[in-house]
């Protein structure tokens, strides 16, 4: 049952909502390295799932842990702080900063912790984060945008600099919540493109997503969710063979 | 490593110039007299680190005055009780406005958007309303508190320095009337504007300004946003402390009048006018509206009649009629619709104006936000 | 002892009906509209006015010399005679006694006008700005409404009077059964609770039972689905916005013989009003009128002298105090929804 690799375990997790059962027995193990998609239906549960991850909602029962730290009743900040980063639905920037700027904010919270009264130094001596920032944004291709605004950027390129933003924080854990919701075919695929190309970082993924394109070509390992609870779990090769997947969801949309 | 980039030490060095030579400046305005200059300084500095809040955080205190009351109060206190040297009251001043802007912001932090507004303004309400009636033995009442002839002064006994005549503040002993005082105030928005200048500049301030921005990324990115936003409010209470012990200063006399929610509601109006999360804006807006306040007060029918004067008799007293009701007691109508006008069409304030102009005649895209120090120029 | 206590009750009734009115109309103004509106106690005030110019206008008099009779300084006596009691006799008489609560009938059209050209001219505008932004422009139209009052009725309160019959106290004890001439109440101030009842009555009527009304509550709950409908939601809210005007208006009106106005009357309840809202919690109408009417009557406890005696000041603070234990231990205020105001 303990397999030393595994580094997010969400523990016989059940969420109700009034007389919604939401999540019901979720057992779920990512091991480190490892890329590990969550999919199904709308309604599956899957947001509700992602936020039990993160703390914002607490499980009726059940419990998450991170790498022997649980995870439940801590804030974002101290969940950020233990190694996990995220990217939203919706990108989630300081729209009214410069790119570069969103990017060492990130930077900053890594290296001076949760809370750090660093006033009397300039931003223009941080010559250090300014460099990684910039380093990060090359790697990203954003560099050429770095004095905009980042309220001003495509729905595309916000992600990309959201992601940008959690990767410079070099996080054990990455989630993110439908990278390529909403975005045009172009931007999806320039997303995709570019999960692929961190994907060799050897940092933990988890991807909640309904797009399949998107989850076969880039998970290790797949879990169905549908009506709140997993009734599938494997390779990809494996879960497409699953007939209860097949009727559950791809029968259904696809 | 630099102290200052380029840029930023031009701005200070310009600023400070400025500020020096107003009383050179401002005399073809006929704003040159010390105890407006004296007032130019103080709410500069009220001003500029209401923004620290504001500007940066985006969290609107209604009740900033409350700070400012209480450093005025504890000035004269200290003018009191210990001595009357002016420095000592300033530490004192700044020091108690900080613990009161850190018990209140403590509370006040726990909501946001309109309920921190509401809150603030609850907490100065009861400030003013206490300091008129259960805390006269500390305020005075309505009376105000002042300097008196058999005050103790125990700092000034032990150290053996006589008080000849009518006490007033001093600056080790030199007197600090006239533009002594004006210098001495200026020295301290000089040395405000520093301060705020490199929190502004600083990580700190970018966290400050990544609040406002977008506070649930500020969370999910590890940032404990609480002691960010609570040591942006302490700051900003402080200036304020500092602001209404300078007005102690120059004018040894404390109101509660000073703590009620409108005196809250100017600052707001000073820092929108110049523009909410620039460095010189709220300077400018300060300076712009004690300038007019000072101004429009006295401008009476006698004086529009003689402007008036070339046109013909009827249009001359109508428009005498009309104008009447903008200045001397009505100077507050005019600050109101240039209020409402400034918000509906130029929420960034002055500042933002500066730059559209500026964007006008340079179509380089190079100008930073805060970065351009114009000349203030109190207009015709 | 429990007639004190009872007086008490009853003195912070009118208070509270006026905060309730007030509150109303705010929370009316910021559940459909979303608008945050600093400039709602200008509205109060300008009601106030309606009444205040109403009667000056009532009251324009002609003045005759008598050649026949002198005064007693041996000038000619002047007759003055108010113009509508020239007009109208006996009528205009009347008309001029209970000036305040005819006045209604202007005040009505007035404050619709001003709603209306308020939320068109400006408010509209300010719907997807941010809330900071809604209070900075309402509080400058507050200060403008507040200061061309000033310029053009001074400074200085002007007393209204009450109509002549409707002076006096009623004494509720006896009515009540007690002992007579113990609780006895002015009967203005019990015309106001009622008053403000019929119109706060009125107001959710208005939203349960009619098409429009529903429309509107469908529009607090949902925006973008009732305009989905093919519904003109703005079309209602700026009509809604006009009936806030005018509920604050009226309720200004009815106070003006309990204080006489001045220009800056709206912003003293204004302050207060909204720290009523948020007691209630934003965005809910009930909430708006009970925490209205307990904050004036905890005023109306706090100023008992046993209770200063205990706790010297508390009269003096004790709305912001309850203001801010309500907001710290419920966020939302006490009949607040959740997700409202909480960017």
């Amino acid at each position: 049952m303990t397999n030393p690799n595994v580094v997010l375990h969400v523990a016989d997790v059940h969420k109700r909502f009034g007389g919604l059962h939401a999540l019901a027995d979720i057992d779920l193990q990512v091991e480190e390295g490892q890329t590990h998609a969550i999919i199904g239906p709308n309604g599956a549960g899957k947001s509700t799932l992602l936020n039990v991850i993160i703390g914002k909602l607490a499980p009726t029962s059940g419990q998450v842990v991170f790498d022997g730290t649980i995870l439940t009743g801590r804030k974002p900040y101290q969940i950020n702080q233990l190694g996990i980063a995220r990217v939203f639905q919706t990108p989630e920037i300081f729209a009214d900063l410069s790119v570069l700027h969103n990017v060492m904010i990130p930077a900053l919270a890594k290296r001076d912790g949760a809370f750090r009264l660093n006033m009397l130094r300039g931003l223009d001596s941080e010559t250090g984060i300014l460099r990684e920032s910039e380093d990060m944004l090359e790697d990203v291709g954003m560099f050429a945008s770095r004095e905009m605004a980042a309220g001003s950027l495509s729905r595309g390129d916000k992600r990309r600099m959201e992601l940008a933003m959690c990767l410079i924080q070099h996080p054990r854990l990455l989630l993110l919540d439908e990278p390529t919701a909403g975005m045009s075919r172009h931007d999806t695929n320039t997303t995709i493109e570019l999960l692929k190309k961190i994907k060799s970082r050897g940092m933990t993924k988890v991807i909640i997503e309904h797009d399949m394109h998107v989850v076969f070509s880039l998970a290790d390992k797949i879990s169905v969710l549908a009506q709140g609870r997993i009734i599938a779990d494997g390779t990809p090769d494996q879960v497409r063979g699953n007939p209860k997947v097949q009727e559950a969801y791809l029968g259904g949309t696809h | 490593m630099r102290i200052m980039s380029r840029n930023d030490l031009l701005l200070f060095l310009g600023f400070t110039v400025v500020v020096l030579a107003m009383p050179i400046w401002l005399h073809p305005f006929g704003a040159a007299y010390p105890d407006l200059l004296q007032r130019f300084m103080i709410f500069g500095i009220f001003a500029v680190g209401f923004n620290i809040l504001f500007g940066l955080t985006g969290y609107l205190s209604f009740g900033h005055a409350a700070f400012f009351g209480v450093g005025s109060y504890a000035a004269v206190w200290s003018f009191k009780l210990l001595s009357l040297d002016a420095i000592p009251a300033m530490i004192f001043a700044v020091v108690v406005s900080g613990v009161f802007a850190l018990v209140i912001g403590f509370v006040s932090l726990r909501r946001s958007g309109i309920y921190f507004s509401i809150l603030t303004l609850a907490f100065a309400q009861m400030s003013y309303n206490l300091a008129y009636s259960v805390l006269t033995p500390i305020t005075n009442g309505e009376t105000g508190l002042q300097l008196n002839l058999n005050d103790p002064r125990y700092l000034d006994t032990t150290m053996g320095i006589p008080t000849a005549g009518q006490p007033v503040p001093t600056l080790l002993g030199q007197s600090l009337g006239g533009f002594a005082g004006f210098y001495f105030c200026a020295g301290f928005l000089i040395l405000a504007f520093f301060i705020a200048m490199r929190i502004t500049n600083s990580p700190f301030g970018m966290m400050l300004k990544g609040i406002k921005s977008n506070q649930t990324r500020m969370n999910y990115t590890g940032f404990n946003t609480k002691p960010y936003t609570l040591a942006a409010f302490v700051i900003s209470g402080m200036y304020a402390g500092l602001a209404g012990a300078l007005l102690a200063v120059t004018d040894p006399l404390a109101g509660a009048e000073r703590m009620q929610w409108t005196a809250s509601g100017e600052v707001v109006l000073m820092t929108i006018l110049g523009g909410a999360g620039t460095l010189v804006g709220p300077v400018i807006g300060a300076w712009l509206i004690k300038y007019f306040e000072n101004i429009f007060s006295a401008i009476n029918e006698t004086i529009l009649h003689r402007f008036f004067d070339v046109l013909p008799d009827g249009l001359d007293n109508a428009l005498v009629a009309i104008t009447s009701k903008f200045v001397g007691e009505g100077w507050f109508l005019t600050l109101g619709l240039v209020f409402v006008l400034i918000v509906v069409f130029l929420p960034g304030g002055i500042m933002e104006g500066v730059r559209r102009i500026a964007h006008l005649f340079d179509r380089k895209p190079k100008g930073r936000p805060g970065k351009a120090a114009p000349q203030p120029q109190p207009a015709e | 002892m429990f007639e004190v206590i009872f007086l008490q009750f009853l003195n912070g009734l009118d208070k509270g009906a006026a905060y309730a009115l007030i509150a109303l109309g705010l929370t009316l103004v910021f559940g459909t509209l979303g608008v945050v509106n600093f400039a709602h106690g200008a509205l109060f005030m300008l009601g106030a006015f309606c009444a205040v110019l109403f009667r000056q206008f009532l009251t324009l008099e002609t003045v005759t010399l008598d050649p026949e009779k002198l005064s007693p300084w041996g000038a000619p006596l002047e007759i003055r005679e108010p113009l509508v009691q020239a007009w109208f006799g006996d009528f205009g008489a009347v008309l001029v006694n209970y000036s305040v609560p005819a006045s209604i009938i202007i005040t009505i059209p007035i404050m619709l006008l001003v709603g209306i050209g308020l939320e068109r001219g400006i408010i509209k505008h300010f719907y997807k700005r941010p809330h900071a932004e809604q209070i900075l422009v309402t509080f400058g139209l507050a200060i403008v409404a507040q200061e061309l009052i000033k310029s053009f009725f001074g400074p200085n309160p002007i007393p209204q009077p009450m109509p002549s019959d409707l002076r006096g106290a009623a004494d509720i004890g006896a009515f009540l059964g007690m002992q007579a001439n113990v609780i006895t109440y002015p009967i203005w101030r019990l015309i106001y609770f009622l008053f403000s009842f019929v119109i706060i009555g009125g107001v959710f009527a208005f939203l349960q039972f009619t098409t429009f009304g529903m429309v509107v509550r469908a529009g607090m709950a949902d925006r973008e689905t009732v305009g989905l409908l093919g519904i003109n939601i703005d079309r209602r809210f700026t009509i809604m916005f006009g009936l806030a005007a005018v509920v604050a208006g009226i309720a200004g009106v009815m106070y003006t013989p309990l204080l006489p106005p001045n220009y800056h009357i709206g912003m003293d309840f204004l302050v207060l009003s909204f720290v009523v809202v948020v007691v209630g919690g934003m965005g809910s109408l009930p909430g708006a009128v009970a925490a209205g009417f307990l904050l004036g009557i905890l005023q109306s406890f706090a100023s008992m002298t046993q209770v200063k005696a205990l706790i010297p000041g508390i009269d003096q603070i004790i709305i912001y105090l309850v203001a801010v234990v309500i907001l710290l231990v419920l966020p939302r205020g006490l009949f607040g929804r959740r997700g409202v105001m909480e960017a």
